[in-house]
């Protein structure tokens, strides 16, 4: 309990990992929550990666989580984007009235 | 020891109460503002645990500019008083205990997973780094980043490069109604345009635009 170890932080990141996708699943108002979740997913890879590099004594996680750090940036700036435009044609980003693909 | 579990303890209680609260908060503003909350305790972790440069970069990259520019486009699309309730049941919220279903079983497969694993038993001989206790870790990622991984780094620049276009793109837009410089105009216009030559008498003055 007082030693703490790889599995402290692995459990550290499958509960964040676990929130995200419950976030994701339930949230239905708000499309910006949803790609806060996915920000949180990704952190919770970070948290993988780093811990295994540093316990592992393997530098490789830290250049990975560097680039996944890169990726979830990019992501991030493309979203807000596709969610400006959308907001901005329809005039709104609830997750329930952006339905156009119902078939 | 007790030390590095307690800031531990402190440090991954305070991230996952502010991810659920991510989560769960009525207001969009509150969840940016817990979002950042998790983001710095969790880079407090990996300064704790001996990764410093990525602690730090965390810090920058997702406090500095992703958080920001959610807490920028929720303020500029005015959604903050859009409330996120997710457990009034409005007719179709059957989603509810089937997403919870799932999550907790998610949860739980991962939890056995990571109670139930070992190191395979020749692990220390595939390590790729070696982690060199003599330099810092800025500089020992720094040896690897821009030797070993120079094509992935150069990768990663060019999905900024075409992230940075992409957004500038989608959210560009000729407005109308606006006064725009025409720079063809300016060039072009001659002598003759735009001086002209009056002979003034005496007492009289000009007219102007006769």
């Amino acid at each position: 309990m007082l030693s703490i170890g790889l599995g402290h932080y692995l459990t550290l990141a499958a509960i964040i990992f676990t929130i995200g996708i419950v976030g994701i699943f339930l949230n239905r108002k708000n499309i910006i929550v949803i790609l806060m979740s996915i920000e949180l997913i990704l952190l919770a890879v970070n948290i993988n990666l780093v811990s295994f590099s540093i316990f592992i004594n393997d530098l490789s996680g830290q250049v990975f989580t560097l680039f996944i750090l890169t990726v979830a940036a990019a992501e991030a700036a493309i979203g807000l984007a596709i969610i400006v435009v959308y907001y901005r044609n329809s005039g709104t980003i609830r997750v329930e009235e952006i339905d156009r693909l119902k078939g | 020891m007790i030390a590095h579990a307690i800031v531990f303890y402190i440090f991954s209680l305070i991230a996952i109460v502010s991810a659920i609260m991510v989560t769960v908060s009525k207001n969009t503003v509150n969840s940016v503002f817990f979002l950042i909350l998790d983001f710095i305790s969790i880079s407090c972790l990996f300064i704790m645990i001996g990764a410093e440069f990525l602690g730090m970069i965390m810090l920058i990259v997702y406090v500095g500019a992703v958080a920001v520019l959610f807490l920028f486009v929720v303020m500029m699309l005015n959604v903050a008083q859009q409330k996120n309730e997710w457990f009034n049941s409005s007719g179709r919220s059957s989603h509810i205990p089937v997403g919870l279903l799932v999550s907790i079983i998610i949860f739980f497969e991962l939890i056995i997973v990571i109670g139930g694993w070992k190191y395979k038993p020749d692990l220390l001989d595939s390590i790729a780094i070696e982690i060199d206790t003599d330099l810092t870790n800025t500089q020992s990622l720094g040896t690897v980043i821009y030797t070993d991984y120079i094509h992935l780094f150069q990768l990663s620049g060019m999905v900024l490069l075409v992230a940075m276009i992409g957004a500038i793109v989608l959210t560009f837009r000729q407005r109308s109604g606006v006064k725009r410089q025409s720079y063809f105009k300016q060039i072009s216009r001659d002598r003759k345009d735009g001086i002209e030559l009056v002979d003034v008498e005496n007492n009289k003055g000009v007219k102007i635009d006769a």
